[in-house]
């Protein structure tokens, strides 16, 4: 707790005992109402005060109004029975504002608590950084004066502060505060390294690259805190339903605190007033918003800072807001749903596999072209450069040479036919590589982008999440695709784009879909920005150290993995779900407790249930949003 | 030009209230109040001279609430 709150605290305990011994104190009439004046003062000076100043400037209709008015109106009932003669009762307004200030100081603790939750869920900012002397000696800077070039130290256990390319050392690296992934990456000299990851094992000396206002940590945090000033539509309604709703409940209690004593003087009976200020008064307590006005932002902050747990950074609430009512989902192929990397998948020998694979590897061991390091990789031993000699590339055929003596060719169908062989028909799709040796025909390997492990329970996820229709577009060729689509149960897809064509397809989509249903669209980032801001959601994914991608997306996935997209969903579901709980409950009470005030059924008990209440309950449910499931934050 | 500001405030709908009142100061051409964060995040018309618009807005919103507090670094 704040000073501030404390000092709130004190007061409350102060002003309940004086509150409980004035009820067992003999005495009577006006010096009673003095006493209770004492407990009163001490709990709502600074409400009163509030409120004569909202007064003075102007600023009326606010909750301090509110309490102000009701408590000393029924402070002034109480007197005015004490001068006709009748018990007067006091204990009601100080309860009032006691129970007022119990649900503000509830509401101010619990706030700041999951502020600080969400906070420490976030908690990436890198405090120092460590910068070798002369000596050998450790010196601990700010961040933000270290240079771009500059060579900082980080030890086992320290945060990399700053972007930067390792020099001397290897270790492994904790990246889960950025991306949820709780296994480490390993690390060694001239690879890259992002600020925000912890170092786990071995020291290591890094070349900075950037500054540290410019580094990864700095971005996410950016955008992370900046992302409640995005406000979500229901936001802007609570705030505008607010603006009306206080002033109405204002005047409904003036009218009912005068209206029917007066109709009823007009009619020749007893005007009733005192029953009709007490039914005004207690309307006046219930009607407090604060329960929305708290609660809707806070979950939406919940929502965010739980997905950010997870490695999904979302940049605003309207954003968050805005995936729940996801029904199309468009993914791009190569680095989304594939890995975009080409690896060997099938291997078709007329030799032993392993000799093909083999002898294709040391045919290929001089080019660098992707294909020849897909075979190098499969191939999985390192290669003796002398083993091969006479290497002739043939331009759009392929290569031959001579490996351990042997006359290898290994290329496409139009170098297998050069040769005079005829290659037999592959029946996957991908990139395939004939191989014959010593003029023979030895076979041939398949290598094509493999779809990632996850890929096909994400799409399932969606679907389960309600989303109605995916779509896969691709540069690539139509049997790849069409395979990949058919792998993983897409719903259309779209192959041969050309990067422009894309747009058009994502156009067409939007002008299917009705308009309360959202388009989102996926990509790794890499050259569709402008899909990702023409699609109502644009999710970059893999974003781990890419600023275009973290700049042109409304939602950031920070690791590779397609399954957060489902997950970020039924985040943003389950907030928006406690968001209309939260609204409809409040509302609701308040509604019947305002029927039941006005009908003088509901006392200012119920009253004070119906303000403060309503507001701790809604304010828990809020604090729910947080929580995202460990299983499936795991995954 | 942007800025952000940290600042001070108890509840929620006075930071409401602070977000109105600043959009009202001359100078200011957006403005929004995260109660959230506990900060402000003021977008400048053109030409505006900020440490003076910030005295006023900062006057402004002592005005509708008088227990918050913008840090003007």
């Amino acid at each position: 707790m704040t000073k501030k709150q404390k000092k709130v605290l004190y007061r409350i305990i102060i002003a309940g005992i004086l509150m409980v011994g004035l009820h067992f104190v003999p005495v009577e009439g006006y010096f009673r109402f003095g006493l209770y004046l004492i407990p009163y003062v001490i709990i709502g000076y600074d409400i009163l005060r509030k409120a004569a100043l909202g007064i003075i400037h102007g600023e009326v209709f606010d909750e301090n109004f509110l309490m102000a008015v009701a408590t000393v109106g029924a402070m002034l009932l109480g007197v005015y029975n004490e001068a006709n003669g009748r018990e007067g009762e006091f204990a009601e307004g100080v309860a009032v504002m006691l129970f007022y200030q119990i649900g503000e100081l509830f509401q101010a603790v619990a706030v700041g608590k999951s502020r600080k939750n969400i906070s420490a869920l976030m908690d990436i900012r890198p405090d120092y950084a460590n910068i070798e002397d002369g000596e050998g000696n450790l010196e601990q800077v700010d961040p933000d004066d270290v240079e771009v070039g500059t060579c900082i130290v980080v030890q086992p256990g320290e945060k990399i502060p700053i972007d930067g390319i390792v020099l001397e050392g290897s270790s492994s690296l904790n990246t889960s505060a950025l991306t949820g992934e709780s296994v480490p990456r390993e690390v060694s000299e001239g690879e890259a390294v992002i600020s925000g990851c912890v170092n786990l094992s071995g020291l290591l000396k890094i070349r900075t690259t950037k500054e540290f206002g410019e580094s990864t940590v700095s971005k996410i945090l950016d955008l992370v805190e900046n992302s409640s000033m995005k406000k979500a539509r229901t936001e802007n309604f609570i705030t505008k339903f607010a603006r009306f709703y206080t002033p109405a409940v204002c005047y409904s209690a003036l009218a009912l605190a005068v209206l029917p004593p007066l109709v009823n003087l007009l009619l020749g009976n007893p005007a009733g007033w005192s029953s009709w200020i007490i039914r005004a008064l207690t309307f006046l307590v219930i009607s407090c918003p604060c329960a929305l006005v708290i609660s809707i932002p806070l979950s939406f902050f919940g929502g965010i800072g739980g997905a950010s747990s997870c490695g999904i950074l979302v940049k605003g609430s309207n954003y968050l807001e805005a995936l729940a009512r996801t029904k199309y989902v468009v993914f791009d192929k190569t680095g989304t749903l594939t890995k975009g990397v080409f690896q060997v998948t099938e291997v078709h020998p007329v030799l032993p596999s392993e000799e093909l694979l083999e002898l294709a590897a040391c045919a290929e061991s001089y080019s660098t072209h992707p294909i020849s390091k897909s075979l190098r990789e499969a191939y999985g031993r390192e290669i003796v450069k002398s083993r091969v000699t006479q290497v002739e590339e043939i331009g759009g055929h392929g290569v031959t040479a001579l490996v351990d003596g042997k006359e290898v060719a290994a290329g496409n169908e139009k170098l297998m036919r050069k040769l005079g062989l005829v290659p037999e028909q592959s029946t996957g799709t991908g990139t395939i590589v004939h191989v014959a040796v010593d003029g023979s025909y030895a076979g041939y390997i398949l290598i094509a982008d493999v779809v990632k492990e996850q890929s096909a329970e994400a799409i399932a996820a969606l679907k389960a999440a309600g989303v109605k229709k995916t779509v896969m577009l691709t540069g690539d060729s139509r049997a790849v695709a069409d395979q990949v689509a058919k792998e993983l149960k897409l719903d259309e897809v779209k192959s041969e784009l050309l990067p422009g064509d894309k747009v058009g397809a994502v156009e067409a989509l939007l002008a299917e879909k009705s308009p309360g249903e959202n388009l989102a669209f996926v990509g790794d980032g890499i050259n569709d920005a402008p899909v990702l801001s023409r699609a109502d959601i644009g999710v970059a994914m893999g974003a781990l150290g890419s600023d275009a991608a973290i700049e042109a997306a409304d939602i950031v996935l920070m690791d590779d993995n397609p399954l957060k997209l489902a997950l970020a969903m039924r985040i943003s579901r389950k907030c928006l779900r406690i968001v209309y709980e939260n609204i409809v409950f409040a509302l609701a009470v308040k509604a019947l407790c305002l029927i039941l005030g006005a009908f003088g059924i509901a006392n200012m008990w119920i009253a004070i249930f119906a303000d403060v209440g309503v507001m701790v309950l809604a304010v828990l449910n809020a604090v729910r949003c947080l929580k995202v499931k460990a299983r499936t934050a795991r995954r | 030009m942007k800025k952000t500001y940290k600042i001070e405030v108890d509840c929620a709908n006075c930071a409401l209230k602070m977000e109105e009142a600043a959009r009202k100061v001359d100078g200011v051409s957006e403005v929004t109040v995260s109660f959230m964060t506990q900060k402000m995040k003021v977008e400048f018309a053109d030409g505006a001279e900020e440490k003076g618009v910030m005295q006023a807005v900062r006057k402004a919103c002592k005005k509708v609430e008088d227990d918050c507090e913008i840090f003007l670094d």
